[in-house]
């Protein structure tokens, strides 16, 4: 069994949101990039713990994105996986990442494509239904358990109002969030070990994006709080009617 | 030349995040001088026709059981086939339609906005709105396809209605057959969904422990309101899972988000920094969260809530 795991590289959760170049570029000035932390903490990690459960199981991380792209795929190596393949290319759109990723997991006749249920960056959460479409393959998003029974999988995944359980046979797209697995960190042994896996670098094939970022925006600041005194709560209650009017 | 609104369903109810879809579906279509439609899969209870007052002409509806199911492929299938000449699909961005609405976009060869939060700009090209760095900044993305998809963020727009009634009628549509076994069914009943909640009451690590959530549940029985939590206090147990808000954990939107216990760390902000209005409920007057609140209370949650409680009970006997 082949599994290929998508791992985006976004910048650290308590990263300072900013935009240059007339609002059109993110500020990377000072900025640490992470893993994504879908795609680490339960797409890479569920992954890592089916192959130390089956030896057999071949494991290779994929992204699409330039060099600056390299220590975060050494840091998913130091966690675990065989190799990593790296797309030498801008991020363009969800669709020309989706279909770089489609096309790699075609050529390696991959049976599962695990991906985060969304970059905390540009937040579409759309790669992995797209990757699955141009695969033809089943797709099951949100998912918080998975498993391999007979052959096939067995997911939890979130549904509107709940969650279901259900089966599936590969060639398999699934979108991982909570729930899959639980943080690791990577050991001394994980991170020397990372630095002779293989790392490949390909070039992309020619896809005319759908999308494209015309400028960003910050939200207005708030107005700052309103404070009520702890002896009168009757006071916050009276605001949230008659002002805000939300109750 | 149409728009067509995909109007998700659960239980055979229409989700209310479907009625401002079908609101920005209509205001779009006024936008662009054409009708705004709408397609219903599977078996619905409501009346359809009510979908008129939100601007809705028409609804299509396929309404095969078998469709009760959400499958991806399966719905992607079947929109494309209902969706003929549309130009515009707008549907949620809520679970089903973050797993549909990719596909569709693949298929129909159509640029994709997930999390719109307005109408386009179509003064020059087609310009959408969307949420991105999870609630911290808006992208203005240009769609550069002939037929577009639009998944509206829950909460982001709205609902409006007016007189109306929408025609209803099936649509013939061969139902491919899913891949995907389900098992279980395992729906959270009873509780408001906090996906759809328009209020939430929230705890933090502030509260001690899972025994003294009684203050958080009574204040949201009685405000109708779902209950949710920082991260800590899912990953120790306090409360379950499917409760965590923030970065890592569910992205919510409500109209009054209240927050009691919790010092309001940027990743938590980051799940609930998009809800209307905000009240925060801490001992501490440097906690971070105040900095993002509307309205709040500097004092001890043990003390403070059962005031509150007892205050809201007032109002609402009056
Ligand atoms: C990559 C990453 C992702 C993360 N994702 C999330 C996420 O999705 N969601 C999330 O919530 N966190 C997330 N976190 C964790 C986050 O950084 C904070 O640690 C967490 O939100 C703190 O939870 P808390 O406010 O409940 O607890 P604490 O930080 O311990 O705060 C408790 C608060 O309660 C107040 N308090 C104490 N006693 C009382 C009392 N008697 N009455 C009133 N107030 C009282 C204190 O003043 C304090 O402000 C993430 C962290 C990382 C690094
Ligand atoms: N540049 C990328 N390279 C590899 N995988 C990616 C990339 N961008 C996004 N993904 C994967 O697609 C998922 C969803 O991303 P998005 O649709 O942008 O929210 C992420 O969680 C990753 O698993």
């Amino acid at each position: 069994m082949k599994i290929l795991v998508c791992i985006s590289k976004t910048p650290d959760t308590t990263a300072k949101i900013a935009f240059t170049d007339n609002n059109t570029k993110f500020a990377t000035d000072g900025v640490q990039w992470i893993i994504n932390p879908y795609d680490e903490w339960y797409a890479l990690v569920r992954a890592i713990e089916l192959k130390e459960a089956d030896p057999s199981i071949a494991l290779h991380l994929l992204n699409v994105g330039g060099a600056d792209s390299e220590p975060i795929i050494r840091k998913a190596l130091a966690l675990g996986g065989d190799e990593a393949i790296r797309v030498n290319s801008e991020e363009n759109d969800s669709f020309f990442v989706a279909s770089q990723i489609a096309n790699i997991a075609k050529e390696g006749g991959y049976d599962l494509v695990f991906t985060g249920k969304e970059t905390i960056d540009y937040n579409g959460s759309s790669i992995g239904g797209m990757v699955a479409e141009l695969l033809g393959n089943t797709y099951i998003s949100h998912a918080t358990k998975f498993d391999l029974q007979d052959g096939k999988a067995l997911v939890t995944r979130e549904i509107e109002g709940g969650e279901e359980q259900c089966q599936a046979a590969f060639p398999l797209v699934v979108s991982c969030q909570k729930g899959m697995a639980e943080q690791r960190i990577p050991n001394m042994k994980g991170i020397m070990g990372a630095r002779t896996k293989p790392l490949k670098v390909v070039e992309p094939i020619a896809v005319d994006s759908m999308t494209s970022v015309v400028s960003f925006e910050l939200p207005p600041a708030k107005a700052g709080v309103k404070l009520v005194s702890a002896d009168q709560p009757e006071e916050l209650v009276r605001l949230l009617r008659e002002e805000a009017k939300v109750i | 030349m149409s728009i067509l609104v995909f109007i998700d369903q659960a239980d055979g109810h229409i989700k209310k995040a479907s009625f401002e879809a079908a609101t920005y579906g209509a205001k779009l279509a006024a936008q662009l001088g054409t009708t705004a439609e709408a397609l219903v899969l599977g078996t619905v209870s409501d009346d359809l026709s009510t979908l008129g007052q939100y601007g809705i002409k028409k609804v299509h509806t396929v309404s095969d059981a078998s469709l009760n199911k959400m499958d991806a492929a399966v719905y992607a299938d079947v929109i494309a086939q209902a969706a003929g000449q549309a130009t515009v699909i707008v549907l949620s961005n809520n679970t089903t339609g973050k797993a549909v609405a990719p596909r569709l976009s693949v298929k129909l060869k159509a640029g994709l906005v997930s999390g719109a939060i307005s109408l386009p700009d179509t003064s020059q090209g087609f310009v959408v709105r969307k949420s991105v760095f999870s609630g911290k900044a808006f992208a203005n993305i240009a769609v550069k396809t002939d037929k577009k998809i639009i998944a509206l963020n829950p909460n982001a727009f709205g609902t409006e209605t007016g007189a109306g009634s929408a025609e209803v009628a099936a649509v013939q549509a061969s139902i491919p057959a899913s891949n995907v076994e389900v098992v279980a069914v395992n729906k959270v009943s009873g509780e408001v969904p906090l996906s759809e909640a328009d209020i939430v009451v929230s705890g933090g690590r502030g509260l001690k422990g899972p025994e003294n959530w009684g203050l958080v549940t009574e204040l949201a029985q009685l405000l109708g309101a779902a209950t949710a939590c920082s991260r800590p206090v899912a990953d120790i147990h306090w409360r379950p899972h499917h409760e965590h808000v923030g970065q890592t954990g569910l992205a919510i939107a409500p109209n009054l988000y209240i927050a009691i216990g919790i010092s309001g760390a940027i990743q938590h902000l980051a799940g609930v920094n998009r809800s209307k209005t905000i009240v925060v409920i801490n001992k501490d007057p440097e906690a971070p969260f105040f900095k993002a609140a509307d309205y709040g209370i500097v004092g001890d949650a043990f003390e403070v809530v059962p005031k509150v409680i007892e205050a809201v009970k007032k109002i609402k006997a009056s």
